[in-house]
């Protein structure tokens, strides 16, 4: 008889679309991290170090490395017999099928799934966080209050509270309001959208409200069990928590695991985050290479400079090669001399010699201001940047490009080329 | 699936000295990420070898630790996958394994239950890169009954430590000599083997008969006439590791850009056990050039020419010249280590030093950790 006192439900299938090129062809929660990870790495390895270990995680949006990276779950050892890691796509079925159309229909589209298991409990999950919990400390918390639905929050500064979804509960922790992203705020707690529900509950709200077109969480499902006075509750959570949702907080938050004693410690024995994928060897950093100030991945070779900066594994700096305040992915290639600042380059970008990145004035990006800011320059995966071309600020570049497409070798802060379509 | 692979892993080498007072040689570190068995499973799995026994005896704990699943090299589990054997006392035996022909005679049931034609006998104390059916297609080619993998030495490497063979121009091996006092030939045996099952089973079966032990001497000396052995040379990069010095040199081989395109770059790849560490992590005054460095280690010091294994902790201020740091090891401020070997889980007090005056020197402190 298959039992589980709680399951996790993992929301791996949005874009993500604020990280602009980052998540053209895979999912937010696939994106790489700190030179090792990818964001999903964090919610999962809360989820096996909090010992729950039947966690599905639900997928759509590009889905083929986050579905590579999981495989059957081994690197965080949740290839079970029973329970495990389940990688749930939106399927066919007999009448009206659909795709994922809200967060909430996500998960009433898997009762099935969720049922196989006879949870009491739901933990829904979000992949596009970087944080460490106890699931379990939130459980408890949970069931001492005889809740029906625990919400986690976590104390933000007054006038960040505005950007947030704002929970408002009394001196007991129960929620006696909810405020979204509100011109007044009447609490510092946001909602970090990590919830925990008693499976009756959760089952009776998602049926209740299953014609609900794009059925949220946040929009629907807890204003629903709140007008019903239903019991809700806020954990507060004061640990290290870090959304990724923009190029300029993805940025700062690599920026954060450079510092001498981190916030946010990966070097700690205790809690430890684990990965797929792994590439072995060690990194080699040769006869003239600078490093500072920076941590570097498995198989690295750097010949040239590198500050202030995160490298993912396998890549190769060039000699005479400048890195600064930046971010490679996996198995990205800077050609001699060519210098990079304040750059994110996605994997497998391949930088000829004599380039720079990331130079020029202010100007702000003129197609996307709102995602290409922060004076990034932005390069999507797999893309190619010539020999002795200049790029300047807000810019960002996806596609092989070749010299033609710099007028005067030079692309200007603030512009854009994405060259789309396959090529041999 | 022609063949079963044997790892005679049971050893420890007195010439490593300090080093495998903690363990055996097939689990020494190499190559900043890798323990020395790497090589010999990650061959065994590239040349599609499925069932794998290690026989081990001398200090195994840490290497049952790293052979801890058969999911690290992709064995499988259902068709064979890899197992280790230690010595288990029975109703006929209460020995330690005597000797490697001893240790194939305690777990015959095993060779006897198998239904490969072919046995692969290797060593765990080698870095190399070989498919092991090229040799065992040469094995059949040849109508051998023993096949040995062969290796000449180049003019400086000193083959008496090995055992040395001398072959006719058809490569039928006359000669074997085992550690020889003064070495007539420069080619030597890699410690492995290519055997039938069926004729390995009768000659260990003869050879527990006879109250004989070793296989080498007992085996292949004692047949050398009797049966027909044959060398297969190996021409790639090869390097036993089983002496202090040998081990040094070959670790700081890898500082060679063709030796790590080799093994870490040209297919097929070596494997070895995940070990879930962050990146490194160089601080502000860390000053690092042509070295070799492990994930999970964090570097304030300044390194050259070194080889720096998992997770070590290099304090301010320090430096480090040609020298091998092991995993786990914490440098306090102000260390200078040059031609040494530091044990792994060492801690290194502030302001040491520690210098290979003749030699490297390996360096056990037994300090207590104290908290960070």
């Amino acid at each position: 008889m298959v039992k589980k006192e709680i399951i996790a439900m993992l929301l791996a299938g949005g874009q993500g679309s604020r990280l602009g090129v980052l998540t053209d062809k895979v999912a937010k929660p696939a994106v790489a991290f700190g030179g090792k990870y990818r964001i999903i790495d964090f919610p999962l390895s809360n989820c096996i170090n909090s010992d729950i270990d039947t966690v599905g995680v639900l997928t759509q949006y590009q889905p083929l490395r986050l579905h590579t990276h999981i495989g059957i779950g081994i690197p965080w050892d949740l290839d079970k017999n029973i329970g495990g890691v389940t990688i749930l796509p939106p399927y066919e079925k007999i009448g009206d099928s659909e795709w994922y159309t809200g967060t909430a229909n996500a998960i009433y589209q898997n009762l099935d799934y969720m049922e196989l298991f006879d949870p009491d409990y739901v933990l829904i999950l979000s992949g596009d966080h970087i944080y460490k919990m106890d699931y379990l400390s939130m459980l408890n918390f949970h069931k001492a209050n005889k809740a029906d639905i625990t919400i986690a929050t976590m104390p933000v500064p007054e006038d960040e509270a505005k950007r947030f979804g704002i929970v408002v509960a009394d001196d007991d922790g129960r929620i006696t309001e909810f405020q979204e992203k509100p011109k007044v705020p009447k609490s510092n707690l946001a909602s970090m959208g990590i919830y925990i529900f008693s499976f009756k509950v959760l089952k009776e709200s998602l049926l209740a409200l299953s014609k609900e077109p794009g059925c949220d969480f946040g929009k629907h499902i807890i204003p629903y069990c709140h007008g019903k006075g239903q019991r809700l509750f806020a954990y507060q959570f004061n640990g290290y928590w870090k959304d990724v949702g923009t190029l300029r907080s993805y940025w700062e938050a690599n920026m954060e695991l450079i510092d001498l004693v981190p916030d946010f410690n990966l070097y700690e024995e205790f809690w430890k985050i684990y990965t797929g994928g792994i590439f072995i060897p060690p990194q080699f950093i040769g006869d003239s290479a600078i490093i500072e100030k920076s941590i570097i991945g498995n198989g690295c070779n750097i010949y040239g400079e590198v500050h202030n900066s995160v490298i993912g594994a396998g890549v190769i700096v060039g000699k005479g090669a400048v890195i600064c305040d930046s971010i490679l992915m996996n198995d990205v290639e800077i050609g001699q001399g060519s210098k990079v600042f304040r750059s994110i380059l996605a994997e497998n970008v391949k930088v000829g010699s004599g380039t720079i990145l990331g130079q020029g004035t202010e100007d702000l990006n003129k197609e996307k201001p709102d995602i290409y800011n922060f004076g990034l320059c932005t390069i999507g995966e797999k893309s190619v940047i010539p020999d002795g071309v200049i790029i300047g600020k807000n810019t960002v570049v996806c596609g092989i490009t070749d010299v033609e497409d710099y007028p005067d070798k030079v692309l200007q802060s603030g512009e854009t080329l994405i060259k789309a379509g396959d090529k041999l | 699936m022609k063949a079963i692979g044997l790892i005679l892993a049971g050893g420890n080498s007195s010439r490593m000295k300090e080093l495998t007072y903690r363990r055996a040689v097939a689990a020494m570190p190499v190559a900043g990420h890798y323990r020395a068995i790497d090589f010999a499973l990650s061959n065994m799995t590239n040349s599609h070898i499925h069932k794998v026994a290690v026989l081990t005896q001398y200090s195994s704990r840490s290497l049952n630790e790293h052979l801890n699943s058969s999911k690290w090299w992709d064995f499988g589990r259902k068709q064979g996958g890899l197992s280790v054997f230690t010595p288990t006392i029975t109703r006929d035996n209460g020995y330690w394994y005597r000797g490697t022909a001893d240790a194939i005679y305690q777990n015959l049931d095993y060779l006897r239950r198998s239904h490969e034609p072919y046995v692969i006998l290797a060593g765990g104390d080698a870095v190399y890169k070989l498919n092991y059916n090229d040799v065992l297609d040469y094995h059949i080619q040849k109508q051998a009954d023993i096949t040995v993998v062969c290796k000449t030495l180049k003019p400086d490497e000193d083959p008496t430590r090995f055992g040395t063979v001398k072959m006719d121009e058809n490569m039928r091996i006359w000669e074997l000599e085992e550690k020889p006092v003064v070495a007539t030939s420069n080619t030597v045996s890699a410690g492995i083997y290519v055997v039938r099952r069926r004729m390995l089973i009768e000659m260990i079966e003869k050879c527990a008969e006879e109250g004989r032990y070793d296989f080498v001497t007992d085996i292949l000396i004692r047949y050398r006439n009797l049966k027909k052995i044959y060398g297969y040379k190996i021409h790639d990069y090869w390097s036993n590791i089983s002496t202090v010095e040998a081990y040094y040199q070959t670790n700081m081989d890898f500082l060679k850009e063709e030796v790590r395109n080799y093994f870490f770059k040209e297919h097929p790849d070596v494997y070895s056990k995940v070990s879930d560490l962050p990146p490194a992590k160089y601080n502000q005054g860390a000053y690092v050039r042509n070295c070799l460095i492990g994930s999970g280690s964090i570097i304030n010091g300044s390194l050259e020419n070194s080889v720096l294994f998992k997770k070590v902790y290099v304090g301010e201020r320090c430096v480090i010249r040609n020298s091998i740091i092991l995993n786990d090891v914490y440098l306090g401020d102000n260390v200078y280590i040059e031609n040494c070997i530091v044990e792994s889980r060492n801690t290194i007090q502030s302001n040491m030093r520690y210098v290979g005056e003749n030699g490297v020197k390996v360096v056990m402190e037994k300090n207590e950790r104290y908290a960070l």
